[in-house]
């Protein structure tokens, strides 16, 4: 800088025009990251609403003729409800479960050290992965078929790296004082936890197994290997291929007629409005606490 | 020297073995995914009649099964990468203009659509792309192709639509939401006072950035870019919608070609014999090692990172 | 229900590192000790050993002999959580549940150490918050969350839980450095009157509260940079303050350190 004593001079042309064209790029970035959400979003909407009727809601794709219209995804519908509803019962008790021992318990044991390297593991598995190993163990060496069953396993598989992450930040949030005056009260540990640190951690725990069970209800690969598909209804998730709502979208695309196109669409609009319903949901309960914070 | 001994409320023995037993099911589960796949993958491996490693072509339920994974990662890799050169630019844009442009208020609301994008799942996109993209690009692609075509990336024939870079462009939106929202992280933890020291030096706000959120905020980047990359090898149903399933090696990224390991065994499954499936399990074993080495990479880098700033706190 | 406590040579480490060392001292019942020192002697750090929440940070722990009138208390066979029943504890910083109502925080002693009738907690619930002064002020919204209270008032919440489990021996670790003059003085009175249940024992840096409220006074320094924090002396406090027997507890007192 030249030395210019008390004197405002303007910032030089050449440093404005960067620091303008840096602001354009910025923005432009930020354009271009929305463009194919809106275009997703527009389409998934136009194109999945002219189906979007009771018929679609309530009938499977039974005795539906190749080039048909009609036919529906509750077969999917309920299969993605049993099949993310089992894995949730999985993998939340195991998930809240390590996460108290990481937190509470571990402290600076190898034992906690190594859960918490294959917790991070887990969550880089690709989920056809998941889907793979559930095949290999749970279908070809114990034999025991595609299931909706089959399925949550694959799918809780990909949940407890989330649910224990998730859960453990939320725990350790929760301020040692509580636990020192639980302790001091002559309350025994493991109570302290399941009736003071647990409750004060909950709020966030909830939001964070809610985003976890939106994930995994889009899952596509680990349902293709292992609940299998079909076209009617079967509501045993234990016995038997059944059908889930991403699979279904993915069956359907692959057929080469326009009815089958509508059916996918529509099977989109569908599973996005269960995520995202599941996502507010989330965001809700969240947003409910946060200000209970501070007060 | 004394241990704290809770050991009389009866109940804690219980709680406390729960709790350590539920964390040994996840080492136990983790044991159990390495166990069953090599153990199904080994036959395969053996019936196969050519090299696993090299071999291009996957005929593993022919009379004499030949199947290799070098067309398959080559297509996973490179088509990641592109992924990855595509996403990451805009992914830093977005995430800077979060965190150092938006109007506060918006700032918020951006976040959420840049979480709404990551909620959006991976077979929508497939959809999209099939349907949407893949006619969309064909312009595009054949006046690439036709004033560029010199350049051996847009060579071959590129009237299909069906490409590696098709496949890519799904990756990159796919993967543009979780590059962005740990990149702002990050920007956002930049020390405040080093920003206003700049600022107080005189800098613009490109310069500000450019002194003390950018250095900062690297390690951070570089590593969400690792997760990102890690997650688009993964990626499963959507490629398998695009990719022409094809098994060359090829850099023609516009040319009707493309394949990965996910996509592979998503296609593959519906008619795999049981060598078949073996050989697809073999190939998600290879999978699971790629993304390993890219995750751990990337956690290994955080982890640096946090040490660094904790130094510095 | 007051009773006694005898500590015999007594230290206290952090993993490796000693905080305390040889610590012999007498606590009388029904009345009130305070504890004063420079920062970092091992004051806070010695109130935690006499209800053994020492040992809830890891790697810490205890060598010596604490007796409650009779019983050791890092005896093989003693339970910490029942010691620390026995001998309750206020902290420097207010600490409400923040997910349970005013009567819920002062009964959850009691609750989460086993069943008890509505009836029955309903009415320690009122003699406590009455004995902790606090009565008055939130009978009409014992439902209402305890972090909604002033922080005065929560700490006064926090005297009434520990009170409520009925302990022996009551710890206090600057139980008003958090607060107002006002808050302050009500805390001390509350003090005052405690003294005729419980044994007292409380750590303070403000020599006026000690003066004001205490019987007795121990004075805890460290030997130097680094090393473990002692027991200098003790005596009643009228003799501290006006005639201490060493040269450091005189300087300190009389703020030429510390
Ligand atoms: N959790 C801990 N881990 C390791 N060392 C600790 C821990 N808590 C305290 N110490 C150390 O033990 C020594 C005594 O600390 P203590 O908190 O008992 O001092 P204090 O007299 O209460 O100080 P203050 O008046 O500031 O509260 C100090 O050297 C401190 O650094
Ligand atoms: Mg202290």
């Amino acid at each position: 800088m030249t030395m210019s004593p008390a004197v405002i001079t303007r910032v030089s042309f050449s440093r404005r025009l960067k620091d303008r064209v840096v602001l354009g790029l910025v923005w432009l970035a930020f354009a271009v990251a929305v463009v194919p959400l809106i275009s997703v979003l527009w389409l998934v909407i136009k194109n999945g609403i002219a189906r979007f009727d009771l018929e679609f809601l309530t009938h499977s794709m039974r005795n539906i003729g190749a080039r048909d219209a009609g036919g529906g995804a509750y077969h999917a519908i309920l299969g993605t409800l049993e099949q993310v509803g089992l894995a949730a019962l999985i993998s939340v008790p195991v998930g809240l479960l390590t996460a108290i021992y990481l937190v509470e318990y571990g402290q600076n044991r190898q034992l906690a050290r190594s859960i918490s390297f294959f917790v991070d593991v887990m969550t880089g598995i690709p989920s056809v992965v998941a889907g793979l190993f559930v095949l290999a163990f749970w279908v070809l060496v114990l034999g025991l078929g595609y299931s909706g069953f089959a399925g949550a396993l694959a799918l809780s598989i990909l949940m407890m790296p989330t649910v224990v992450r998730s859960a453990e930040e939320m725990l350790r949030l929760v301020p040692n004082d509580l636990r020192e005056a639980s302790y001091a009260l002559g309350v025994p540990k493991w109570k302290t936890i399941t009736k003071i640190v647990f409750p004060t951690a909950f709020t966030g725990i909830i939001t964070g197994v809610m985003l976890a069970i939106a994930r995994v209800a889009g899952e596509t690969a680990p349902l293709l290997l292992t609940v299998f598909s079909t076209d009617s209804i079967n509501e045993d998730p234990f016995n038997g291929p059944q059908m889930g709502l991403p699979l279904y979208v993915f069956d359907q695309a692959q057929r080469p007629n326009v009815t089958a196109v509508d059916r996918a669409w529509t099977g989109a609009l569908t599973l996005i409005l269960i995520v995202m319903l599941l996502n507010l949901v989330a965001r809700l309960i969240a947003w409910w606490r946060s200000p209970a914070k501070g007060r | 020297m004394r241990r704290p001994a809770f050991r009389r409320s009866r109940g804690e023995g219980p709680f406390r073995f729960a709790t350590t037993g539920a964390g040994v099911v996840v080492l136990a589960i983790m044991a159990a995914i390495a166990v069953f796949l090599i153990v199904k993958a080994i036959p395969a491996l053996q019936a196969n009649t050519s090299s696993f490693l090299a071999e291009k072509i996957w005929t593993p339920n022919a009379t004499e099964p030949k199947f290799g994974i070098a067309a398959l990662a080559f297509g996973t890799v490179i088509s990641s990468l592109l992924a990855l050169i595509m996403a990451l630019p805009v992914a830093i844009g977005v995430a800077l203009f979060i965190s150092h442009y938006a109007p506060r208020r918006l700032a918020g609301a951006l976040g959420y659509v840049i979480d709404l994008l990551a909620a959006v799942p991976s077979v929508v996109y497939g959809l999209w792309g099939v349907i949407f993209l893949i006619p969309f690009v064909q312009g595009p692609y054949t006046f690439l192709n036709d004033y560029f075509g010199w350049i051996p990336l847009f060579a071959g024939d590129a009237v299909y639509g069906k490409s590696i870079m098709t496949g890519s462009i799904v990756l990159a939106i796919m993967i543009l939401p979780i590059i962005a929202a740990i990149s702002r992280e990050v920007f956002l933890q930049a020390p405040r006072a080093l920003e206003e020291a700049s600022l107080a030096l005189g800098a613009t706000r490109w310069e500000m950035i450019r002194m003390s959120v950018l250095p900062f905020g690297r390690p951070g980047v570089i590593s969400a870019a690792m997760l990102g990359l890690g997650r688009a090898m993964g990626e499963t149903i959507a490629v398998a919608l695009i990719f022409p399933a094809t098994f060359d090696i090829t850099f023609k990224v516009l040319s009707n070609n493309g394949n990965s390991i996910a996509a592979n065994i998503a296609n593959g499954f519906g008619e795999a014999t049981p060598i078949g499936q073996g050989a697809l399990i073999a190939s998600g074993l290879v999978l699971f090692v790629i993304t390993l080495v890219v995750n751990t990479a990337a956690r290994l880098i955080i982890a640096r990172r946090k040490e660094y700033s904790r130094a510095a706190a | 229900m007051a009773k006694q406590i005898e500590v015999s040579d007594l230290d206290a480490y952090y993993g490796s590192h000693k905080a305390i060392e040889g610590i012999t001292m007498t606590i009388e019942p029904r009345s009130v000790t305070a504890f004063i020192g420079p920062s970092g002697c091992g004051k806070s750090t010695f109130l935690r050993t006499l209800n053994r929440m020492h040992e809830v940070i890891p790697g810490a722990h205890v060598d010596g002999k604490i007796l409650l009138e009779d019983q050791d208390l890092y005896g093989p066979d003693i339970d910490p959580v029942s010691v620390r029943r026995t001998v309750g504890m206020v902290f420097q910083r207010p600490n409400p549940f923040p997910t349970m109502s005013i009567f819920d925080n002062v009964a959850a002693g009691l609750r989460l150490n086993g069943r008890i009738s509505k009836s029955e907690a309903e009415g320690i619930v009122e003699t406590s918050l009455k004995d902790a002064n606090l009565w008055n002020e939130v009978k009409d919204r014992l439902n209402k969350p305890g972090a909604g209270l002033s922080g005065g008032q929560q700490q006064r919440l926090c005297i009434a839980r520990a009170i409520a489990v009925s302990p022996a021996v009551l710890l206090m670790d600057e139980p008003c450095s958090a607060l107002d003059p006002i808050s302050t003085l009500a805390i001390e009175d509350l003090i005052a009157k405690l003294k005729n249940d419980y044994t007292i024992v409380i750590v303070t840096h403000n020599m006026q509260q000690a003066a004001r409220v205490s019987d007795r006074t121990a004075f805890f320094n460290l030997a130097g940079q680094g090393q473990p924090g002692k027991l200098v002396e003790m005596d009643e406090t009228s003799k501290i303050f006006t005639n201490p027997t060493q040269k450091a507890t005189e300087d300190y007192i009389t703020g030429r350190f510390g």
